[in-house]
């Protein structure tokens, strides 16, 4: 018997824990002597109030959905890929090497080949600690973590050493050229007569993470490979019984894993700094933690919660340039987000799960 | 209603009018019982008749609803666990709540230190432990290691835990399920010296032989109602199973005699030295033949789990295998990736698994997904590269209304069924595939008896069909009642094999403890305690 209806789980549980989450953010914002009211009005005007607001929250939004899926396909095969940090910066080699590799004479050439090489870096990345995994028992979330600091020291050697341009002082790639710049969402809309998001970094990747959400559903829901994960991810003792090979899938899921954070790449590198810079990802990897969670791990609930979160940066942004809030405060409200929509999720789930069944009882 | 004892004395427990619910599930209606005091009482009823419920209930896991309890005469409120320990309820569940790397003396204490030094509590405990063994015939040395015991004293663990919380209502649930019969027996001994001395017993149980052996009264529950309660003495086994399915059940299968046709499952020296450097299976010899039940009886922990699992393509990590496997005059890989479950799918072999809810079933996904678990891959439920999610769902729909499978709903998750209509959803699937070689193990562990005859039925019609059957079961009912041929295991090896008419208990009982009677005398039929690498033992005394 189901606990509580289906929309109480997937909708009415998280935004109890986002309102919680304000709740105590409004309360912090009010100790430092602030009005959270205005804050608040700050946040949603700056980041939902405009074209302008919105171009950038749906930048960010973007990175939020790749991580997020990145993690969410892990978590369906019982894996906690902590990695998405790493694999999403050397997505980001991987969009530098193939774009500077040749003179692409076309952007829509240019993409598929980029997204390729993103996806194989993000993959390869996840690839050396799922295989430690399944073939050593090295335990994913410690090697994981700890590639992204190994991911992190390796792309400053390579930029500081091999890729930056003679003479540059400054440890990034060169340009990409001019003619592998992808459409911003911005020029999309001018070609239709509209004007929106100017200045914007909001680009076509925007769709390509879309179609990232149906195809994952795809995966996961509809083909062979997708019921093997999740029967491996929900019991190994069963999965080994129906001959279900667990090094295989470990290592299948976490490429596919890799591959999306990998893909992230095509939007930070590609579609907005046009150049490989360090510390690209800005933690973006651990966001689609929050996000896969906050997502119930399905692709429709990682769109929505990366756009919670690409509102609450963008917001927050805002909130430091136009208040006296500190930029620390922004990471709290982040955190307190992060916190009660995903580690402490259970706490609004079971009053809730009990309170739907005292209702029942009383309706029967 | 009558019941034994002395009419006059107030009763130890009484139970009036209980009722439980959970949503729309009346788990216990209505519940009258009185349980007079220094008697026996047992409980017997299907799974999910409510007898679990109405215990947890008794020992304060749930509250219901509506009722009274009244403990010795005087109406009280079970709160917790901790208020029945208080009001002299003790009970010793089917699975051991015992700390395994913990003496038996700190188990006994455990939760009922003195204070906040252990040494105090351990001599007061040492004390009263060697006075309760003396009392009843509890023995068991305080000083061993838990994990170090066996099955039959970890349970007498249990049992001196409660009597040294000064428990003077004793509930054991299923206590026989992982007993051999020397312990069961021994048990039964520890039971009737604790009920002379005037404590009061709940024995729970689906096992109608154990009720008519040791019961004074017994109460029968059938979809949580207490539906008779009457002197085990004025009652008999057939009409106890009638009251518990409310219908007439053959507690024997009825089935043609068996013809064999060639040998399907040939296996010739089978060893297998687990992770641990432990040999689990000593040299396994069988032959199964098309048209035949091969029953193999045993004590759990003798090596029936991993012969089924290597059969099956799924030995645990580690594990070290060598002999020879053949099926229908093919040699079959015991190693590497050919040697998996989904190759011994294909070869031929259906595989009803011991543990339904690890390995059987994902409890997380619908029965329609369940239906092609491990046949995933056959060719008629794939659609290009998708999955044919329509096919199996109609395959699944055929399949529950032919095997009766209740709730008739294919996107109830598995976990909502209940332990036989889960088992029928296995069950249904390995049989529907027709394959040559059929594993089955514990197939009715858990079931309700409706559809442990529904399941019997089937494995039988399969053999008719001039499949091979390979049973694997602890009951030993159900192992006399089904195969053909009966092997008994014990310590990883073939103890013997005898044909159904011709085994008697005992027999079977010895070979189950290590010795063949046709070799030794059945008074040295007692292997040591916790003889290395398995469960067997210790039912001397």
């Amino acid at each position: 018997m189901e606990r509580m209806p289906k929309w109480a789980d997937v909708i009415l549980t998280p935004l109890i824990s986002l309102a919680l989450a304000f709740g105590i953010s409004a309360l912090v914002i009010l100790a430092i002597g602030e009005s959270p009211v205005e804050a608040l009005k700050v946040m949603v005007e700056g980041a939902l109030g405009s074209s302008y607001g919105w171009g950038f929250t749906l930048y960010y939004t973007t990175n939020f959905i790749f991580t997020g899926l990145a993690v969410m396909v892990a978590y369906h095969a019982g894996l906690f890929n902590i990695g998405g940090e790493g694999q999403a910066a050397l997505g980001g080699l991987g969009v530098a090497l193939v774009v500077l590799a040749l003179p692409w004479p076309h952007w829509a050439l240019a993409l598929p080949a980029a997204a390729v090489g993103a996806a194989l870096f993000g993959a390869l990345w996840a690839l050396i600690p799922a295989w430690l995994q399944a073939r050593r028992g090295s335990h994913i979330v410690i090697t994981t973590i700890m590639f992204n600091f190994i991911a992190a020291a390796l792309l400053n050697y390579v930029l500081v050493n091999l890729l930056r341009p003679v003479g540059s002082m400054d440890p990034a790639s060169a340009r990409f050229p001019a003619a592998v710049h992808l459409p911003k969402l911005s020029d999309m809309a001018l070609g239709l007569g509209v004007e929106w998001g100017r200045n914007t970094p909001a680009n076509v990747t925007f769709f390509i993470a879309i179609a990232a959400c149906a195809l994952v559903w795809l995966l996961i829901w509809r083909t062979r490979l997708g019921y093997e994960i999740r029967a491996f991810g929900k019991s190994e003792p069963a999965a080994l019984y129906a001959g279900i090979s667990p090094v295989r899938i470990t290592v299948l899921a976490m490429l596919v894993s890799g591959a999306l954070a990998g893909l992230m790449a095509i939007n930070n590198v590609m579609g907005e700094a046009e150049r490989l810079m360090l510390n690209a990802v800005e933690g973006a990897g651990f966001i689609g933690i929050a996000v896969a969670l906050m997502g119930r791990n399905h692709p429709f609930g990682v769109f929505l919660a990366a756009l919670l979160f690409g509102f609450l940066y963008q917001g927050g942004g805002e909130l430091a340039l136009w208040t006296s809030i500190p930029r620390e405060l922004i990471v709290v409200i982040q955190a307190l987000v992060i916190l009660f929509t995903g580690a402490l999720d259970n706490m609004v789930r079971m009053p809730l799960e009990r309170l739907f069944m005292a209702l029942r009882r009383k309706g029967a | 209603m009558p019941a034994a004892g002395a009419p006059h004395e107030v009763p130890a427990i009484e139970l009036r009018g209980i009722s439980k619910a959970f949503g729309p599930v009346q788990a216990n209606k209505d519940i009258d019982l009185v349980v007079p005091r220094g008697t026996i009482h047992g409980i017997i009823g299907e799974n999910g008749a409510g007898k679990s419920t109405l215990m947890s209930i008794l020992y304060g896991f749930y509250r219901p609803d509506a009722g009274e309890i009244l403990i010795g005469g005087k109406p009280i409120a079970i709160a917790d666990s901790q208020a029945a320990i208080r009001a002299g309820i003790g009970m010793v569940f089917q699975h051991f709540k015992l700390v395994q790397n913990f003496t038996v003396l700190e188990n006994v204490i455990l939760g009922a230190e003195d204070g906040g030094l252990l040494r105090p509590s351990l001599s007061r405990a040492r004390g009263a432990l060697k006075r309760l063994a003396s009392e009843y015939g509890l023995q068991v040395d305080p000083d061993a290691l838990v994990e170090e015991l066996s099955v039959g004293h970890q349970q007498r663990v249990e049992i001196l835990k409660a009597l040294y919380r000064q428990a003077e209502i004793l509930i054991l649930d299923e206590p026989t399920g992982v007993l051999t019969p020397a312990e069961a027996d021994h048990l039964f001994r520890i039971l009737r010296g604790l009920r002379d001395e005037g404590k009061t017993i709940i024995l729970i149980t689906h096992k109608l032989r154990e009720i008519m052996e040791i019961t004074d009264n017994v109460s029968v529950m059938r979809r949580g109602e207490m539906v008779a309660s009457v002197r085990t003495a004025e009652t008999g086994p057939a009409q106890l199973a009638e009251l518990m399915v409310g219908r007439k059940v053959l507690l024997r299968v009825e089935k043609p005699p068996a013809r064999p046709g060639a040998p399907v499952l040939e296996v010739r020296g089978l060893r297998m030295v687990d992770a641990e450097g432990v040999e689990r299976l000593r040299g396994i010899d069988l032959t199964i033949r098309a048209g035949e039940i091969l029953g193999i009886a045993g004590v759990a922990g003798n090596g029936q789990t991993q012969l089924l699992e290597v059969l099956g393509g799924f030995p645990e990590a580690g594990a070290k295998l060598q002999g020879e496997l053949r099926l229908n005059n093919e040699t079959l890989p015991l190693n590497g990736p050919g040697a998996d479950g989904r190759a011994r799918r294909r070869a031929g072999i259906g595989h009803v698994p011991e543990d339904r809810q690890a390995e059987g079933l994902i409890m997380d996904f619908t029965a329609w997904e369940n239906t092609a678990f491990g046949y995933h891959h056959a060719p008629e439920f794939q659609h290009g590269v998708l999955m044919d999610n329509a096919r199996i769902r109609a395959d699944a729909m055929d399949k529950i209304q032919r095997f009766d499978i209740r709730p008739p709903n294919p996107d109830l998750a598995a976990r909502n069924f209940s332990g036989g209509n889960q088992q029928k959803i296995v069950v249904a699937r390995e049989v529907e595939r027709n394959p040559d070689l059929l594993l089955i193990g514990q197939p009715t562990r858990g079931v309700d008896i409706g559809a442990i005859e529904f399941i019997h039925k089937r494995i039988v019609a399969l053999r008719d069909a001039g499949k091979a059957v390979l049973l694997v079961s602890v009951e030993l009912d159900e192992i006399m009642a089904l195969s053909d041929r009966i092997a008994v295991m014990f310590d990883g090896r073939i103890m013997g094999e005898r044909l159904p008419e011709e085994a008697t208990t005992g027999d079977l009982g010895c070979l189950m403890a290590g010795v063949d009677p046709a070799v030794t005398p059945p008074e040295a039929a007692i292997p040591p305690p916790a003889a290395p690498g398995t469960d067997a033992g210790g039912g001397a005394g």
